[in-house]
């Protein structure tokens, strides 16, 4: 994937660029807002992560420019800004996701990769699989092995968004806010709970665990070991 | 001297003087413009009379004088001048000497007037050089002869002097006292003003305890300090409140801070190397994370409270979002043996903002579990419900309530608990930011309601009251 990083703090810039590269991203690196937005206009990037606040020219402008021109490319919005809404005016603006900083380099990753993925034009899939577990979002019967499985409407949410994205990391905060739409702090870690039920529903009683807990970061569908 | 002249000065730059000596001053200029208007008018309607009088005569004695010879007229004048009082009579042949009268001569001023005037004479056996006023005219008494006939006027004139002089006198005397008045109240205003600056010159120097006398005479400058104090006693409350949150700032994040420096340190030391690295490196992520939680705490109330959230508002139903909230609790709850009981209705349509009205459910409802778990474990509880009620009157507001059978918050803890940034003592020690009711309340306030505590007994119930939109 290769991903251009508009930060003007050049620490965050390097260390931004340093573990993106570890995880296999080819990243560019600009300064300012202006920098920023000519080198997205010219070359083509699968993702753009953009400071809210940068000289010359600000992350708003930059992001809401290129959209004006017709520009698609997926943009996540970093922000010491953090209130709600900070959070309305960056998605208003035209960014596809916002993060708060300080955040952590799972969470950016994880966010980047799910962006990248929404920008290939989904068809419409109607049936998720992964491994023996099949999701049929349109009779919204979950099997595993051929056996039905019965989920709560908020378990058979969280299992779809996990699917969707299944072989990617996906953040508790992801999960909360795609699946219950909320953009605060529950204090406890709610979604750890919720997912522990999910599994002994799915994985409980067969040798392949599919739902897999990622240390640090949160959970990923997959079949087979991390 | 200097004293004096210095206190003149001062005065002289009072409020209240200039307004006394303002209001001398038109008070004069208005009595002046009254005097003088009376003034003419007594000496017209005096001069009018005596003139009115004289043509009379005039007319009579030219009547006369066609009837009766030359002579025999001449007689007459003597006759009237030897009984004249104030009357003047003066009569000459055509060359200019004096046949009759009691005139010595024909006035200069009005020797050749044929309508007569004003003019001065000497009376017989007056000291020399006084002269005395008096109005004349010509009368028509044929062409041998010329009358002349007058009224002194003296007595008038002099009577319209001692008027001036009065209304001078006792218009010289008012303005004086009003002058007077005005500085007695400058000097007394001055006094209680220099009074109040002295206080808030202290208070400037940092003494904020003080406050300005009260004279208890109710007037303006009374008011005036009231409220001067009023406003001291806002600001004195405010900074102690900030100094209260600078603390609890100060002590929120410096002791989370400390402890991430602490496990880094103990982690560098460890002799096990690499695998205790790790484990630190770990571990002050973890603390590294609750410092980001708490700080984003404090801030987002601090920005609640400034009040700067409004883009954001929508409308929603609100026993959805607390029956959602709630649930997402509900596992958390059943893992620590507590029963959630949610109570909502649908339909109550509230204008907020979504996210902040659901942090602040989430915060309750996280306490309410925290607490009752915690009381739970201790002595085996009868009752465990953590009981979640969405209420709406028909035209009150709508009331979210979380009750839990934990240890509750005593009666005199409950205002401060309430207050911006306040953790009760007991609170510091558990897990979490210990800012989640401050938070509730910052929301409720920006969405202009209320929270409320209650006993639960045993327990507490937190109540959140939010007006509902105007109509709905």
């Amino acid at each position: 994937m290769r991903v251009l990083v508009i930060e003007d703090d050049r620490e965050t810039a390097h260390f931004l660029q340093k573990s993106l590269k570890e995880s296999g991203h080819a990243t560019d690196v600009a300064g300012d807002g202006e920098t920023g937005l000519s080198m997205a206009q010219t070359n083509a990037y699968d993702i753009l992560i953009v400071d809210r606040m940068l000289p010359r020219l600000d992350g708003l402008s930059v992001v809401k420019t290129l959209r004006t021109e017709g520009n698609r490319t997926p943009v996540l919005i970093l922000s010491a800004l953090g209130d709600v809404d900070d959070r309305v005016k960056g998605l208003r603006a035209g960014g596809d996701d916002y993060l708060t900083k300080p955040y952590a380099y799972s969470e950016l990753l994880a966010r980047i990769e799910a962006l990248s993925r929404r920008a290939v034009p989904e068809e419409q899939e109607t049936r998720y699989a992964v491994g023996d577990l099949v999701l049929d979002r349109l009779s919204h019967r979950v099997t595993r092995a051929g056996e039905p499985i019965q989920l709560q409407p908020r378990e058979y949410r969280l299992l779809e968004y996990l699917m969707k994205n299944a072989g990617q990391v996906v953040t508790r905060t992801m999960l909360l806010e795609n699946v219950w739409d909320y953009h605060f702090d529950p204090q406890t870690n709610v979604i750890d709970v919720h997912v522990s039920r999910l599994r002994s529903k799915i994985d409980k009683g067969f040798d392949r665990p599919l739902l897999h807990t990622v240390r640090g970061a949160g959970y990923m569908v997959r079949d087979g070991a991390l | 001297m200097t004293a004096l002249s210095d206190f003149f000065l001062r005065s002289m730059q009072t409020q209240a003087f200039r307004l006394a000596a303002a209001s001398a001053t038109v008070f004069l200029l208005v009595a002046t413009m009254i005097v003088g208007a009376l003034f003419w008018q007594t000496n017209t309607l005096l001069t009018d009379h005596v003139v009115a009088e004289l043509h009379r005569e005039a007319a009579e004695l030219a009547a006369e004088a066609k009837a009766i010879e030359p002579e025999a007229f001449a007689d007459r004048i003597r006759a009237r001048s030897l009984t004249a009082g104030t009357s003047l009579y003066l009569l000459e042949d055509v060359a200019g000497t004096k046949r009759a009268g009691n005139l010595p001569a024909l006035p200069a001023e009005i020797a050749g007037s044929p309508t007569g005037g004003v003019f001065r004479y000497a009376r017989d056996g007056d000291a020399p050089g006084a002269k005395r006023l008096a109005v004349g005219i010509p009368v028509p008494v044929g062409p041998d002869q010329r009358l002349f006939i007058g009224r002194d006027v003296e007595a008038q004139s002099e009577l319209a002097e001692r008027i001036k002089r009065t209304f001078l006198w006792g218009f010289g005397a008012l303005a004086v006292a009003a002058l007077i008045a005005g500085l007695a109240i400058g000097r007394s205003v001055l006094r209680r003003v220099e009074t109040i600056n002295a206080t808030t010159r202290s208070i400037m120097a940092g003494d904020l305890s003080r406050r300005v006398p009260v004279t208890g005479s109710e007037d303006e400058l009374d008011e005036l300090s009231r409220n001067l104090n009023g406003m001291l006693d806002r600001i004195e409350q405010l900074m102690s409140g900030l100094r209260e949150v600078s603390d609890n700032i100060a002590h929120d994040l410096k002791t989370p801070l400390n402890r991430l420096r602490n496990s880094a340190e103990a982690a560098l030391r460890d002799p096990r190397g690499g695998d205790a690295y790790r484990e630190g490196l770990e571990g002050a992520i973890e603390k590294a994370d609750d410092l980001i939680k708490t700080f984003n705490a404090l801030l987002l109330i601090a920005r609640l409270e400034a009040g700067v959230v409004e883009e954001s508002a929508e409308t929603f139903d609100l026993g959805h979002l607390v029956h959602d909230v709630a649930e997402l609790y509900e596992p958390v709850a059943d893992e620590a043996g507590l029963a959630l009981a949610i109570e909502t209705r649908d339909g109550i349509a509230i204008r907020a903002n979504r996210q902040l009205i659901g942090q602040a459910v989430a915060n309750l409802v996280d306490n309410a579990i925290k607490y009752s778990a915690e009381a739970a474990g201790g002595a085996g509880m009868r009752d465990t419900t953590v009981s979640v009620k969405v209420t709406a009157a028909a035209d009150g507001p709508a009331e979210i309530s979380v009750a839990d059978r934990g240890p509750g918050i005593e009666a005199k803890d409950r205002d401060r608990a309430l207050r911006r940034f306040v953790r009760l003592e007991k609170s510091r020690t558990r897990p979490g930011t210990g800012l989640g009711l401050s938070l509730v309340a910052a929301v409720a306030r920006l969405h202009n309601g209320a929270v409320r505590l209650e006993d639960n007994d045993p327990g507490l119930r937190v109540v959140v009251t939010l007006p509902l939109p105007q109509g709905a």
